[in-house]
């Protein structure tokens, strides 16, 4: 059977593939250049029941997710920049409490107001560090349309899978371009739900470490309830101040990743296997990288890029083979100078790590890749 | 008979938190009577709440309960209410969690009359963090940033809810106690956004700076500046001056939020139908 097809732009490929993961709840509030994400689910919400509320603000709109989604709803929100900053507070409380949810950052210039039409890959240490103390964190930074439909999708998988926040990082060329894309049937991607308790409701710890390190969530309105703070707490839910407690249930969140990073790690690897130098380029940028790969081959220059998809956590064992046989490795991102830091980390600098970074909202094009590793080689 | 208020305690933990005299478990044991004449069940019930001594009353209720970051129960509540409309919500805070931080979210659950209702504790002070002054704080009183008398104008909270929206005002105090759960019972059964300001105290914080000299002068300042509405109709307003009314202040009939968005999903299907 022909598949369907669509012309989307990123933003609406984005709110699909929501939708399509099961999503039934949106809060948002209005920003440039993420609003078209809300403008879907205004339209696509309420025909199948589902509900869409712009809400007074991006700390409201964050609020109003995390109340949903502990009603048992898969829920979302979108935003950009200054709204993104906003959102830190109850991102950390979603983090603490063990709250699944996605949100969608259309990455723009900045801080402040910035530029707001202009795009930007500045946020990708906020999403790791944004909010307050330690905390585990999943990022993800599809290219493609296509992409962007079915990493939304896994996102919510994530989300649900590891009960926390997950981050989806676009920008505004890829949150507006428009390409074509397949519309998956159902049952062509994966989609799962979060674990519910099976244990009598008298019984339910929402934090119980004993059911492993992601305990099953159960939903306000069913036969359990409990309490949810965003104080340090025991597995019954309660606050707890007792240190042994505490750090056991800081390094339990934590080891949600860690423990996990082989299932939620994905990247792309594109003429890697004799490269001599490596790109490394995530999101809108890794298409110029791509076309930078091939024009240095037919210059006789052995280049591969390295696409992670998934920025939080940092694909850290790969990064650090392919730097084992790379001469150098080079860094285009629209900021000055933020994964990079992971990837020297992560390679120790075996090789000479040199960065392309712009901030002027416009895009790094191949020519300025192709130039740079000609100058590093 | 005396009111079981154990049946909705979750056991093993109290003690709670609260300082002798403090007036907020006063307003929770209104609370669960109000809860208990509506005939509220307890899985069907959330009580949310934000920050402060006010919003830790959620972990002592055998509830579904959310203690959520300073401010922003409204909104956590609004996310509860309309993914499940069936359940009772209702919020529970302090005078600076709800008017100060959270006075962005208040107003416009107010303005939705979404249905819930809101417990608003006022001890004009944040109680928990030591005594600052909130935007309820009388001017010219005292508390640890203000030392040399306030010269900030206050928030008359019910005003604020009715100028917002909501469609259910009422305000009372914690030394008229049988009216707190009065007042909440007649809240839960209004459907929409209904505000219940309890004026209560804080002996520890505000008291201290205000020489007080003990819970019980704290007290009989709220009996003496209380004057029910059916009583203030007949005073002049030099007799008013300095007083508060109390007893159900504002209640209409308006388009419910949660019904609300009914229609949106009835209108959105109807048109994917053609
Ligand atoms: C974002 C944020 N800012 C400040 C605080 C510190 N804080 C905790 S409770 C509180 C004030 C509480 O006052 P109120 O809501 O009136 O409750 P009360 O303690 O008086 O019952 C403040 C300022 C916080 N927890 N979070
Ligand atoms: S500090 Fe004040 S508000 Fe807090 S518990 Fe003590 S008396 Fe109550
Ligand atoms: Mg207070």
């Amino acid at each position: 059977m022909a598949k369907k097809v669509a012309l989307l732009q990123g933003n609406e490929a984005c709110a699909h593939g929501a939708l399509y993961a099961g999503c039934r709840f949106f809060g948002g509030y209005p920003i440039t250049p993420s609003t078209e994400v809300a403008e879907v689910m205004a339209v696509e919400l309420p025909k199948i029941g589902g509900t869409f509320i712009q809400m007074e603000d991006e700390i409201g709109a964050m609020a109003s997710i995390l109340g949903a989604a502990l009603t048992g709803a898969k829920a979302f929100t979108a935003t950009s920049g200054p709204g993104m900053s906003l959102k830190q507070e109850l991102i950390g409380y979603a983090c603490m409490a063990e709250i699944p949810c996605v949100i969608v950052n259309v990455m723009r210039g900045g801080p402040s107001t910035g530029m707001p039409t202009g795009p930007s890959q500045s946020d990708v240490m906020q999403a790791r560090w944004g909010t307050h103390g330690d905390h585990p964190a999943i990022a993800l930074a599809p290219s493609s349309c296509q992409e962007i439909f079915s990493e939304t999708v896994r996102a919510f998988n994530l989300a649900e899978t590891y009960r926390m926040p997950v981050q989806i990082l676009l920008d505004e060329i890829n949150g507006h371009m428009r390409e074509r894309i397949e519309i998956p049937e159902p049952g062509d991607l994966e989609v799962l739900n979060r674990q519910l308790p099976t244990v009598a409701p008298e019984d339910y710890k929402p934090f119980d470490d004993t059911q492993g390190d992601v305990p099953p969530l159960a939903a306000f309105g069913s036969d359990y309830r409990y309490h949810v703070t965003g104080l340090n707490k025991a597995a019954d839910g309660f606050p707890t101040s007792k240190p042994e407690l505490v750090d056991a249930e800081k390094r339990r969140q934590l080891r949600k990743i860690e423990a996990n990073q082989a299932h939620i790690e994905k990247n792309e690897e594109y003429r890697v296997e004799d490269a001599e130098v490596i790109l490394v380029a995530y999101g809108t940028i890794s298409r110029s990288a791509r076309a930078a790969v091939d024009h240095l081959r037919n210059d006789g220059i052995k280049a591969g890029l390295f696409r992670p998809i998934t920025l939080w956590p940092f694909p850290e064992k790969r990064m650090a083979r392919l730097a084992e046989q790379a001469r150098a490795i080079v860094v285009p991102e629209m900021n000055l100078g933020q994964l990079i830091l992971e990837i020297e980390r992560a390679t120790r600098r075996v090789c000479p790590v040199e960065g392309i970074g712009r901030v002027d909202g416009e895009l790094i094009t191949p020519a300025e890749i192709v130039a740079k590793v000609k100058e590093v080689l | 008979m005396a009111f079981d208020y154990e049946q909705y305690l979750r056991p093993g933990k109290l003690p709670h938190i609260w300082c002798p005299g403090c007036g907020h478990g006063i307003v929770m044991k209104g609370l669960l009577r109000a809860i208990d004449r509506c005939g509220l069940q307890k899985n069907n019930t959330a009580i949310v709440s934000g920050t402060g001594c006010a919003s830790r009353l959620p972990g002592y209720v055998d509830f579904n309960t959310l203690h959520t970051a300073h401010g922003r129960a409204a909104a956590f509540a609004t996310g509860i209410k309309m993914a499940k409309p069936e359940m009772d919500v209702l919020v529970v805070g302090g005078d600076g969690d709800g008017i100060a931080i959270g006075g962005n979210h208040f107003i416009h659950a107010c303005r939705r009359n979404i249905d819930m209702t809101y417990v608003l504790m006022n001890n004009y002070i944040y109680g928990m963090t030591g005594g600052q002054f909130s935007p309820c704080t009388p001017t010219g009183d005292r508390t640890s940033t203000t030392p040399y008398g306030n010269p900030d104008p206050i928030f008359d909270v019910a005003k604020l809810a009715i100028g917002a929206g909501a469609t259910f005002v009422a305000r009372t105090t914690a030394f008229h106690a049988t009216q707190i759960d009065k007042l909440i019972t007649a809240g839960l059964r209004h459907k929409g956004m209904a505000v219940i300001e309890v004026l209560d105290d804080c002996p520890t914080a505000f008291g201290r700076h205000n020489k007080f000299r003990s819970v019980v002068e704290m007290m009989k300042r709220l009996k003496d500046i209380a004057v029910p509405t059916q009583a203030a109709s007949q005073m002049s307003p030099d007799q008013l001056r300095g007083k508060i009314l109390t007893g159900i202040l504002h209640q209409e009939e308006k388009p419910e939020y949660c019904e609300q968005y009914q229609q949106v999903i009835a209108r959105a299907q109807a048109a994917a139908k053609f």
